[in-house]
């Protein structure tokens, strides 16, 4: 075989190259604005996205919604984002200590826990005390993500000691496995239960137990387009912005 | 030509490279004698041998059927047996649970008339293991057995041994190649299964938390303990691809020169 087609395969590389390069110097008020925000922000951000939109016909909003420990590593392994959201403060320490972030974090949201069971609550789960019954199947988050850490806090506040049977990655996991009928209970979001609409019930935690978790938000160093990233931070914190968030459940910072 | 499988040579060279360039050598032994590096490791083990074994059971008999009967659908069954090399794993786990989960088309008898829940057992992660897995070991065998002379089996019929005997003595010896070569696959695929063991078996230490999947929470936290086990485990499937292709395949032409 001859290597007729290389040359055609290098102009191929090198033409998407440079066409990604030209997107990347375009105006600077304009253009696509790459949020990486907490997969528990998805169905709230998706609607930020539009309305940021609809009010500024220039910017385009581009999303990737992950862990934010998921995020946080592409974030240190140069992933190209404008603005990252965290679900909470401790990964947002992460970003700030590598100095990876142009603005400094500013809360834009709260959300608290609540106990996630099946539609109609079949097991008639009413406290916390109840995910501790031996026959009961609970599913919790690893404790590297934020709803892990907030349920390992809330059980440790409550003094309640449970054995879950599996430990899910991310609080999707959790909903999921809920929501299929495969675990009785999970300790997930307020947000999260709210998602699921009519396919999970939720069980409130009280205040004194119960763990807040903060959204700090920045623009990153490497931000292309800073300038739409900060106009996009100013609308979520705007009026119009908090109403989007507080409709999905979360509350004011 | 050469030019281009050196481009393919480095494309899969160059991620084994990169991870041996950020790997933590001064702390390596640390991480991997840390408990629940083992722990992951020996439920990898165990599991995805298991899961070969039942693929060798189950797979044998599969691949003698699609390659030498006939029957209407022929083609349609081998699709259907082979869909989950294709599938999506997300997808691969919860089909696994729409059939044997607690609401599952056959899980829900399990579970009211036994009281037993597959999903987030050990015996869970073998299920995903050989759901994904056999169709390796199904091909390989049965591509053999397509390309194999049936006169020996034939014959050995002719002079009275049973229809097992003949396969077992006869034919299972002149596949016995592809049936390692399809093992070990399956081995590999079971070993690096991620997506549909963490759908429909859940992730916890020592009961169903294997190597793939500890090697993902790890990266959360602990990056450079990520890298050394996906080094661990790359060690371990390299030196069983290397010895076995040796053993098998690999330098039968020159050993039969030479000796």
């Amino acid at each position: 075989m001859r290597l007729r087609a290389l040359p055609l395969i290098v102009a191929l590389a090198l033409i998407s190259i440079t066409t990604a390069a030209c997107n990347d110097s375009s105006d600077a008020h304009s253009g696509d604005v790459v949020v990486f925000a907490a997969s528990s922000l998805t169905a709230a951000f998706t609607e930020m996205g539009t309305a940021f939109n609809a009010a500024n016909p220039d910017a385009h909003i581009t999303f990737n919604f992950a862990g934010s420990a998921d995020l946080v590593t592409q974030l240190t392994e140069g992933a190209p984002a404008d603005v990252f959201v965290s679900a909470d403060d401790s990964n947002m320490k992460k970003v700030t200590a590598a100095a990876l972030n142009a603005s400094d974090p500013v809360p834009i949201a709260k959300n608290t826990f609540a106990i996630i069971v099946g539609k109609g609550n079949p097991k008639g789960i009413t406290s916390l005390a109840d995910l501790a019954k031996s026959d009961l199947v609970v599913v919790l988050c690893a404790e590297t993500v934020p709803c892990g850490k907030g349920a390992a806090k809330i059980l440790a506040n409550a003094a309640i000691a449970i054995t879950p049977k599996s430990l899910e990655d991310k609080v999707k996991g959790v909903v999921s496995k809920v929501t299929a009928g495969e675990a009785d209970a999970g300790i997930v979001f307020v947000t999260d239960v709210k998602a699921a609409g009519d396919t999970a019930a939720g069980v409130d935690i009280p205040a004194d137990v119960n763990v807040i978790s903060n959204y700090p938000i920045v623009v990153t160093k490497e931000a292309k387009h800073a300038t739409a990233a900060q106009a996009f931070i100013d609308f979520v914190a705007s009026a119009p912005g908090q109403a989007i968030l507080a409709k999905y459940g979360f509350l004011a910072p | 030509m050469l030019a281009l499988a050196i481009v393919a040579i480095s494309f899969f060279a160059l991620p084994l490279i990169g991870l041996i360039w950020r790997a933590p050598w001064s702390k390596a032994w640390t991480y991997l004698s840390d408990h629940a590096a083992l722990t992951a490791l020996r439920l990898s083990l165990h599991t995805s041998l298991w899961a070969t074994a039942l693929s060798v059971l189950f797979g044998v008999p599969l691949a003698w059927l699609l390659a030498r009967t006939q029957f209407p659908g022929r083609s349609a069954v081998r699709a259907l047996c082979t869909l989950s090399m294709v599938l999506p794993p997300v997808v691969g786990g919860v089909a696994l649970f729409f059939a044997l989960g607690r609401r599952g088309l056959v899980g829900q008898w399990l579970y009211r008339w036994f009281d037993y829940q597959l999903p987030f057992t050990t015996a869970a992660v073998v299920v995903a293991q050989t759901f994904v897995a056999m169709p390796f070991l199904v091909i390989t065998v049965e591509a053999a057995l397509r390309q194999l002379d049936t006169a020996p089996e034939d014959a050995a019929r002719t002079l009275g041994a049973s229809r097992w005997y003949g396969f077992r003595r006869v034919t299972l010896p002149a596949i016995r190649p592809a049936l390692v070569a399809g093992a070990v696959l399956s081995w590999a695929r079971a070993l690096g299964e991620f997506g549909a063991t963490i759908t429909f078996a859940g992730s916890y230490p020592g009961t169903t938390q294997t190597m793939p999947l500890a090697v993902y929470l790890a990266r959360e936290t602990n990056p450079e303990q990520a890298i050394v086990l996906s080094l661990l485990m790359i060690a371990i499937s390299f030196t069983v691809l290397v010895t076995l292709r040796d053993r098998w395949f690999g330098n039968r032409h020159d050993t039969a020169v030479l000796s």
